[in-house]
C-alpha cells in the first residue's frame, strides 16, 4: 500500500519561528516536516510520510482569515494529500481557530481527511467540534505525546474508512453525535461507581451530558380568531384505518397529510392512530380525542374560528428523533404559510 | 414540530398531557389535556359529557392563540 | 430480611422425559409443559422449542423471559400474587436454574416485541443469546382480544418457569449468595459510620395493554413504596408491559435486577443499602407528580445520602425521571441516573424528551435508534412476519436475501435501563 501523505498545519511559534511578536508572519509552506511534525512522523512509522507543512502565524490568520486561508488551502491543494493534521493547539484560543478552520475547510473544500487537537476550553473546540475530529488534549505543550498518541490512531482510521468508535474511546471532543460502545462494566456497576464517587465528593464524568434546549420568541396573538384560518396538526399518529402512509409506530420516518374536507368528525373504523407508544384503544374507538375534528367543525359552523384548514397534518412522537419531527414541521409549515394559516394547534399524546 | 411552527411565524397553540416536556422543548403557548392515550377525551365520561370536555380544552387552546404572551405559558382549562 | 440464592447452572437444555437436571443439563418434557400451558383456555395451541447459545436460530417476537427459581425455604413462593398466593416473599432459600430461562413468543399482540438471536452480530446485544432458552410457541383462540392475549401469554411463561424451577428443589446448589437487608434502626447502628443508599425502580405503568405488576397489583395503582430489595428475587415484580423491547425489564431481569446485586456488592463497604423504592410512570400529569413527591419523600424519611433511580421505557417517562431527579435532588440526596437514548438513527438528535440539571450523573444504556443489519438465520422460533411492524422496525426493512435491518430498539434487552448490559453511548 502506498503511504498516506500527510499535510501538517502549525504556527509561527510551533515552526520555532518566534513567539506572539512573530505571529503576523503570512502562510509559508516548507517540504517535510517541522517542529510536532516529527513527532507526528514518528508515531505514523512506515504507514505515512509528512510531506509538507503550512506554517502561518496567528494573528496573520485570525486578521486575514479568508486570504490566509485561501492561501494555505492551494498550498494543500497542490500536494494532494490524503490527510490534514491540524496543530494541536493544545489552549491557545486563536492557534485553535486556525486549526478548526483550516481542518474544516480542508475536508469540505478539498474533500482530505482532517483531524485537529486542543484543549476542551479552547474556543476553536466550540467553534468545530461538531465539524471536525479534535482531539482533547491537555492545556499545554507537555501534553504533545499524548495528543499525537491520539491524533495518529484516529487519523489512520479517517484516511482508510475504518468505523470511528465513540468519543470516549478514541479521544476526540463529543461532536454532538451519540456514538454506542459496549463497556467493559455493565451499566448498574458504572452507576453504582458513579455514585460512590458522587458521595465522596470525587469527580465524575456524566456518559449523557444535559443538553441546553433552544428557544423560539412567541409569535404575538391572533387578533381576530373568529375570522383565522385554523390549522390541526398531531403528534399522535391519527391517520386514516389503514396507515395508508406506513408511518412508523416508532421513530417515524415521515408525516402524513390527511385532507378533512367537510368531514364532520373521525369516525371509528375510518380513522385510527399509529403510534406504538401509548394504548391505542381510545384513539382507535374515537380519534377525535386525539385530533378534535369534531369541535372544530362546530366552531367553524359557529363562526368563533374563522375556518378548519383541509389539510391536517400527522406524525408519530414516539421515540421519534427531534431532527425529524423538526424537519417534518419546516417541511408542512411551507404550505401552512402559502396557504394563509394564521395559528396551529398541535396536540400530542 | 412546536418550534418550527412558531419559528416560521405562525402561533401555535401546544395541547398536550405531559407539560414538562413541553416546557422543556419550548413551546410558547401550552394547554394541558386529559391523558396520553386520550388528550382531548376521557372515555369514563358518556360521549356528550366528553365532547363538552373536548370543547373546553379546543376553546381554551383558541383564548391561548388570542392572548399575547412574552414568555412560556401555562393556559389552564376551566 | 435475608435470602439465599443457591445456583445450579445449566450448560444445556435438551428434550427427555422426566423433565429433570442431570449433570447440568435440563431435560425438558415438552408434553407436560404442553399440558400445563394448554390448562388455560384461552390458549389454543402451544409448543415447545429449545434455543441454545451459538445456534442459528433467531426468536421472535419475543413477550417476555423467565428464569426458573424454586422457593425452597422461607414464606410465600416464586410470583407471589401471580403463580403464588399472596405472601411476603424474599427470605429463606431459593434455588435457581442459572443458565436457564423461559421465553415467550407467537403471534403479536402489541407493537412492543422483541427478537433474539442466539448467535451473529444481533447476539451481541441481547443478554438471552447466553442463556439456554426454553421457548414457548403460544396461539390463543382466534376471538381473544388483546388484553386477554396478552395475560394468557404472560401466565403461560410464569408457570413454566415456575413448573421448571421446581426440579431444582431438591438440587445442591453449586454456589451459593446471601443478600441480608437489615431494618431500619437496626441498619443504623450496624453501619453508622456509612453514607445510607438507595434505589428507585420506576416501572412501566403507561398502559400499553398491560404494565408491570408487584405482587399482583397493577403498578399503575401503586403509590411509591418500600421494599426489602431481596422481595425482586423471588419475583415480587414481573413484566407485563408492552414498551419497546429494548429497554422494557423482562421478568427475568427483574428477578436478576443487576442495580440490586451491584449495590449489595459494595453493601457494608462503601455504603448501607437501605432499600429499594418502587415508583409508577403513568400518563395522568397528576399522577406524575404525585408519584415524584412519594419517591423523593421516602427517600428523605429513609434519611438516604444517595440513589441510584433507573427508568423503564423513553418518551414521556424522561419527565418522571427528570422529576424524580429534580425533587430526590432538591432533598439534598445525590442521584445518579439510568437510562437509555433515542438520539436518532444518524445518533445527532435530542437524547431524551427531557432534561433537568440535577441530572448531572447519567448512565447510558446507548443509542436505542442505530441501525443493525441482522443476517438470516437458519431457523426462526415464532415469527419474522411481524419485523416490519415491532417498534424499531419499518415497513420492508426485510431484504429479499433475507437481511433484517431494524434498530437496536427491536431486540430484547439491548439498552437495558437497570444496567443489565455493557452498552453506552458517548
Amino acid at each position: 500500500m502506498n503511504k498516506i501523505k500527510v499535510v501538517h498545519y502549525i504556527n509561527q511559534f510551533f515552526a520555532q519561528i518566534g513567539g506572539e511578536e512573530m505571529a503576523h508572519v503570512p502562510p509559508e509552506w516548507r517540504d517535510g516536516p517541522v517542529g510536532p511534525g516529527l513527532a507526528l512522523g514518528a508515531a505514523f512509522g512506515e504507514e505515512a510520510q509528512i510531506i509538507g507543512t503550512v506554517i502561518c502565524g496567528d494573528s496573520y490568520f485570525n486578521e486575514n482569515v479568508e486570504q490566509a486561508l485561501d492561501t494555505i488551502l492551494e498550498m494543500v491543494r497542490q500536494h494532494q494529500p490524503d490527510l490534514l493534521i491540524a496543530g494541536p493547539a493544545f489552549n491557545a484560543g486563536r492557534y485553535g481557530v486556525a486549526c478548526g478552520t483550516v481542518a474544516k475547510a480542508a475536508q469540505d473544500k478539498l474533500g482530505v481527511k482532517a483531524v485537529t487537537g486542543m484543549y476542551v476550553e479552547n474556543p476553536g473546540a466550540d467553534m468545530f467540534a461538531q465539524d471536525v475530529y479534535i482531539i482533547s488534549t491537555r492545556n499545554s505543550a507537555a501534553g504533545m505525546r499524548d495528543a499525537v498518541s491520539r491524533m495518529v490512531p484516529l487519523a489512520k482510521k479517517l484516511v482508510k474508512g475504518e468505523t470511528i468508535g465513540a468519543s470516549a474511546q478514541e479521544g476526540y471532543l463529543p461532536r454532538g453525535v451519540r456514538v454506542n460502545l459496549f463497556e467493559k462494566e455493565r451499566g448498574s456497576k458504572r452507576a453504582v461507581d458513579m455514585l460512590v464517587k458522587k458521595l465522596k465528593d470525587q469527580p465524575f464524568e456524566t456518559e449523557y451530558p444535559m443538553p441546553n434546549f433552544d428557544r423560539v420568541a412567541p409569535q404575538p396573538a391572533v387578533q381576530n380568531i373568529n375570522q383565522a384560518k385554523v390549522a390541526l396538526v398531531t403528534s399522535g399518529g391519527i391517520v386514516p384505518f389503514g396507515n395508508p402512509d406506513r408511518i412508523e409506530s416508532s421513530n417515524a420516518s415521515r408525516y402524513g397529510r390527511y385532507d378533512i374536507d367537510g368531514l364532520m368528525d373521525l369516525e371509528e373504523g375510518k380513522w385510527a392512530t399509529a403510534h406504538g407508544g401509548y394504548d391505542p384503544s381510545y384513539a382507535n374507538q374515537d380519534a377525535d380525542r386525539v385530533l378534535p375534528v369534531d369541535v372544530m367543525r362546530e366552531l367553524e359552523m359557529e363562526g368563533k374560528i374563522g375556518s378548519l384548514f383541509h389539510f391536517t397534518y400527522s406524525t408519530v412522537g414516539n421515540g421519534t428523533a427531534v431532527k425529524s419531527s423538526k424537519a417534518f414541521a419546516e417541511d408542512f409549515v411551507k404550505e401552512l404559510i402559502q396557504e394563509n394559516v394564521q395559528a396551529v394547534i398541535l396536540t400530542s399524546t | 414540530m412546536v418550534k418550527e411552527i412558531e419559528r416560521a411565524g405562525i402561533p401555535v397553540v401546544h395541547i398536550c398531557t405531559v407539560t414538562p416536556i413541553s416546557l422543556t422543548v419550548g413551546a410558547n403557548r401550552i394547554v394541558p389535556a386529559v391523558a396520553i392515550p386520550h388528550p382531548l377525551g376521557n372515555p369514563k365520561l358518556s360521549r356528550g359529557e366528553e365532547k363538552t370536555l373536548r370543547r373546553k380544552i379546543v376553546q381554551t387552546a383558541l383564548k391561548a392563540l388570542s392572548t399575547e404572551v412574552s414568555d412560556q405559558t401555562i393556559f389552564e382549562v376551566d | 430480611m435475608k435470602l439465599e440464592l443457591g445456583y445450579i447452572p445449566i450448560h444445556n437444555i435438551q428434550f427427555g422425559d422426566p423433565s429433570r437436571v442431570e449433570d447440568g443439563v435440563l431435560y425438558v418434557n415438552a408434553e407436560d409443559i404442553k399440558t400445563l400451558i394448554m390448562k388455560d383456555e384461552r390458549v389454543a395451541s402451544a409448543e415447545v422449542e429449545l434455543a441454545r447459545p451459538g445456534e442459528s436460530v433467531r426468536i421472535t417476537p419475543v413477550k417476555d423471559v423467565v428464569e426458573p427459581r424454586v422457593k425452597v425455604d422461607g414464606p410465600g413462593g416464586l410470583f407471589p400474587g401471580t403463580v403464588s398466593r399472596v405472601k411476603t416473599v424474599g427470605s429463606g432459600k431459593t434455588h435457581v436454574l442459572k443458565g436457564a430461562a423461559v421465553v415467550t413468543t407467537g403471534r403479536i399482540v402489541g407493537f412492543q416485541e422483541g427478537i433474539i438471536d442466539m448467535s451473529g452480530p444481533g447476539a451481541q446485544y441481547t443478554p438471552f443469546s447466553k442463556t439456554n432458552n426454553i421457548v414457548l410457541i403460544l396461539r390463543p383462540r382466534d376471538e381473544l382480544e388483546p388484553h386477554e392475549h396478552e395475560v394468557a401469554v404472560r401466565m403461560a411463561g410464569l408457570k413454566t418457569a415456575a413448573y421448571l424451577g421446581e426440579l431444582a428443589r431438591n438440587l445442591t446448589p453449586e454456589t451459593i449468595e446471601t443478600f441480608e437487608t437489615l431494618p431500619l434502626k437496626e441498619g443504623m447502628e450496624q453501619y453508622k459510620d456509612l453514607p445510607r443508599v438507595g434505589y428507585v425502580q420506576m416501572l412501566q405503568s403507561q398502559g400499553l395493554l398491560h404494565d408491570t405488576y408487584v405482587y399482583g397489583v397493577d403498578a399503575k395503582q401503586i403509590l411509591p413504596t418500600i421494599l426489602y430489595p431481596t422481595e425482586v428475587m423471588d419475583g415480587a415484580i414481573i413484566s407485563g408491559n408492552c414498551v419497546s423491547a429494548c429497554d422494557k425489564n423482562p421478568t427475568y431481569v427483574h428477578q436478576n435486577n443487576p442495580i440490586v446485586h451491584d449495590l449489595f456488592a459494595r453493601h457494608g463497604k462503601d455504603f448501607n443499602f437501605c432499600a429499594m423504592i418502587i415508583t409508577n410512570e403513568n400518563v395522568y400529569l397528576a399522577d406524575k407528580a404525585r408519584s415524584s413527591d412519594w419517591t423523593a419523600k421516602l427517600c428523605e424519611f429513609l434519611s438516604l445520602d444517595g440513589v441510584i433511580v433507573s427508568e423503564e421505557g423513553f418518551g414521556n417517562p424522561d419527565t418522571d425521571l427528570m422529576m424524580n431527579a429534580r425533587k430526590i435532588t432538591d432533598k439534598g440526596i445525590k442521584i445518579v441516573l439510568l437510562t437509555d437514548e433515542y438520539a436518532g438513527q444518524d445518533g445527532s438528535s435530542q437524547s431524551l424528551a427531557d432534561a433537568h440539571v440535577s441530572a448531572d450523573a447519567v448512565v447510558s444504556g446507548g443509542n436505542a435508534n442505530q441501525v443493525i443489519t441482522l443476517p438470516r438465520m437458519g431457523k426462526v422460533i415464532g415469527s419474522e412476519a411481524y419485523v416490519g411492524t415491532i417498534a424499531g422496525g419499518w415497513d420492508k426493512n426485510k431484504q429479499p436475501d433475507g437481511t433484517i435491518m431494524v434498530e437496536l430498539q427491536a431486540i430484547t434487552g439491548a439498552t437495558s435501563e437497570v444496567g443489565f448490559g455493557y452498552l453506552s453511548a458517548r
